[in-house]
């Protein structure tokens, strides 16, 4: 099976985030990690092919240092890698990232394609679902199990309170990985110098250019919520703190 | 309450390394903080080596990393003092195994040994399959290795070993040792054997009540008439210069070693001064005494990472000195042991509980002081640097 792997580069989950000056994104003067179900869909690309044999070809868009991401998962067992590097890749919404990426891979033949289930930055959980419209192809999101059969693949999603669904899917077909799925391995010393050796096509802004439009969705305003918990202490005889108390809650918190 | 690792960067160092740097960099982080940040306190109380980590670590390629071949990876010296300083993050006892197993056995088997030795250790050493220990220092002979008392005799077609061997990391574990011993037949010429250590005449036994690197195992050795083929001595060892060749890539890794266990003390003082609150409701991160013991922790871990990055480049290049591992090894130690006093300070009461990491990096980095050369001698070896003049 020859898979394609999203991965997208994130700020790192617990490092402090400071607001840009315009308020409409962080500064980009942080850490920065894989995003976390893409790295399970790595993880998880790369098991399938140690079963099926075939191709792990991993994805990306984002600056220069966006190549981290790619070079992480060569070092794991990606056979090769894709950047769209520019830093207009950064502020694309799902549906023009999904149209990059599909203008980026037209001349390839694959039989699956991963995306983590969303991204811990934005958090739309759309590109991989618009990726498979654009590309005319079947999905399935929250994927928790894989299984190859004669007629294509059967999937386990994870649906709410506990309920999952089973889905047979012809190939090829786009699947939206859930994290925690399997267990990550980790790179190998060895495997991070061979990565060096593995292929990486880079490509331009210019070359997807024509295949992107404006985006339809736009943050407008990133802030810090204020706080507003106050602490009021009630003082006085046990009965007027009892009064007030009442009072309060019936007309200030409305919930008596 | 377990503070998070988060990483000590002051400067923007980081900027000073490579991205294949930087992954190995935080490969081994992760590993160490899934694998060995979670049982090393149990490991610490009973005096116990997590040999469960053995061929986990062994897979990632932790052994012989800085080696060619043999299933090695062939890392950089920066790369591998990378790897060296989040081990001792998580331990020094856990990085002395893999200083002792890569830097004092492999390395001594690929600089002086025979094709065959290479092909017989090498890959089971690397694999973790098979483990080693670094026999030079004995019961009367510490700083001054020369004098050691250890003999070989060829007899034949054998050497026979007789001698005492003290203070030797993976002694009781080890499968082979590399054991230094004067020739006799040839004018006690200090050369390297392989010893098996299932040989008949070689015993090791482990020392006890040791206060420091409680997850390493440390043993004395002592050999009679321990019979071994002469294909056993690494052909191309010859004089003191051997082993302390295999000392300098050791004490090159515990330079970075040490900055790793002071970037886990500061770290862990740093998170701690803000969240614990004493006089006036205020976090005593805002106490001026406070503030210096960070503002001098922070001051030395940068000045030790910029040290250190250049004797590793030096090394890479193949221009690093003796003197300019000494002085990284004994600044960064020096400097690491402080970090664990004062970060232990600002912890107050809680600063002496195994809950924090701070007393164990403490009572560890006196032995990483003392071995590979103590702190004095390195003095002494920079002085003889810069003066010419031998005041051993
Ligand atoms: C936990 C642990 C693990 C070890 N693992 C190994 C191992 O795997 N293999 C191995 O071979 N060894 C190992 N060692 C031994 C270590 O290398 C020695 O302890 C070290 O070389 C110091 O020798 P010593 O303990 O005999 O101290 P000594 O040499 O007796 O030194 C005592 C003191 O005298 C000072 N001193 C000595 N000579 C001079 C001088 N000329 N001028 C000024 N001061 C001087 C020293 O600086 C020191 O402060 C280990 C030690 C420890 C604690
Ligand atoms: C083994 C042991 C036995 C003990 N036995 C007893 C006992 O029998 N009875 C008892 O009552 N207590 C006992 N204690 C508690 C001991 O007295 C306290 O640990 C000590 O008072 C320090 O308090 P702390 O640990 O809360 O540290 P903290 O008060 O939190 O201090 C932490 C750090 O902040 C610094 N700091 C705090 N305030 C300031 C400031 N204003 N300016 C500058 N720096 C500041 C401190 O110097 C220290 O470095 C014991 C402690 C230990 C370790």
């Amino acid at each position: 099976m020859k898979i394609l792997v999203c991965m997208k580069q994130v700020p790192q989950k617990d490092a402090p985030l400071k607001l840009n000056e315009s308020g409409t994104w962080i500064r980009e003067d942080v850490s920065y990690e894989v995003n976390e179900p893409d790295a399970y869909a790595l993880e998880e690309a790369l098991r399938q092919k140690e079963k099926h044999g075939g191709e792990v070809v991993v994805i990306t868009s984002g600056p220069a240092r966006s190549q981290q991401v790619l070079r992480e998962a060569l070092a794991k067992g990606a056979d090769r890698a894709i950047h769209l590097e520019d830093n207009a890749f950064v502020g694309l919404d799902a549906l023009n990232t999904a149209r990059a990426f599909a203008a980026a891979v037209k001349e390839e033949q694959f039989d699956l394609i991963f995306t983590g289930l969303q991204s811990d930055d934005y958090g739309y959980a759309q590109t991989g679902v618009v990726l498979a419209e654009l590309l005319g192809w079947p999905h399935a999101t929250i994927i928790m199990h894989i299984e190859k059969n004669d007629a294509g693949i059967r999937v386990k999603r994870e649906l709410e309170a506990g309920f999952f669904q089973f889905v047979d899917m012809p190939l090829p077909a786009v699947l939206t990985i859930q994290s925690g799925i399997n267990k990550l391995r980790y790179a190998t010393l060895i495997g991070i110098k061979q990565a060096k050796n593995k292929p990486l096509r880079k490509v331009a802004m210019a070359d997807v250019q024509s295949a992107l439009s404006t985006n339809l969705q736009k943050i407008e305003r990133l802030y810090v919520p204020q706080k507003t918990k106050q602490t009021q202490f009630l003082e006085g005889p046990a009965a007027e703190i009892a009064k007030k108390l009442v009072d309060k809650l019936r007309n200030e918190v409305r919930v008596l | 309450m377990s503070l998070k690792f988060r990483g000590v960067d002051f400067i923007g160092f980081d900027a000073l390394l490579t991205d294949d740097e930087l992954l190995v960099r935080d490969t081994s982080r992760k590993f160490i903080e899934d694998n060995l940040i979670p049982i090393i306190e149990e490991c610490n109380r009973a005096g116990r080596f997590p040999r469960e980590l053995v061929k986990p670590m062994a897979d990632l390629g932790f052994f012989g990393a800085s080696l060619k071949g043999y299933g090695c990876a062939g890392m950089s010296n920066v790369e591998y003092g990378l790897v060296m300083q989040e081990m001792e993050r998580g331990d020094s006892g856990v990085r002395s195994f893999v200083s002792v197993q890569s830097a004092l056995v492999m390395y001594p088997i690929y600089a002086f040994g025979s094709d065959e030795q290479k092909q017989t250790w090498l890959p089971a050493l690397q694999s973790g399959e098979k483990l080693g220990c670094f026999g030079l220092t004995e019961p009367d002979f510490g700083s001054n290795p020369g004098g050691m008392r250890t003999r070989a005799r060829k007899v034949g077609k054998e050497y026979v070993l007789n001698g005492e061997k003290m203070w030797i990391t993976s002694g009781s574990i080890a499968n082979v040792a590399v054991i230094w011993a004067k020739v006799e037949d040839e004018d006690n010429k200090i050369r390297g054997f392989l010893v098996e250590t299932d040989r008949p005449g070689f015993k090791a036994e482990d020392i006890h009540g040791k206060w420091s690197l409680r997850a390493s195992v440390t043993s004395g050795l002592s050999m009679q008439d321990v019979h071994i083929p002469e294909s056993n001595l690494l052909p191309k060892s010859g004089g003191l210069k051997s082993p302390l060749m295999c000392l300098n890539q050791a004490r090159y890794g515990i330079a970075w070693g040490a900055l790793g266990a002071a970037m886990s003390c500061y770290d862990c003082a740093l998170q701690y001064s803000i969240l614990r609150k004493q006089f006036h409701d205020k976090p005593i991160a805002s106490h001026q005494l406070v503030q210096e013991k960070l503002t001098w922790m922070i001051n030395e871990i940068t000045k030790a990472q910029l040290l250190v990055l250049q004797v590793g480049r030096l090394k890479d290049k193949d221009k690093a000195g003796a003197q300019h591992i000494s002085m990284a090894k004994r600044n960064n130690v020096w400097m690491a042991l402080e970090c664990a006093r004062k970060s232990r300070d600002i912890l107050g009461a809680n600063g002496v509980a195994d809950e924090y990491p701070l007393m164990r990096h403490m009572m560890n980095l006196e032995s990483v002081k003392t071995y590979e050369g103590t702190h004095d001698i390195h003095t002494l070896i920079i002085g003889q640097s810069v003066t010419g003049i031998d005041a051993f």
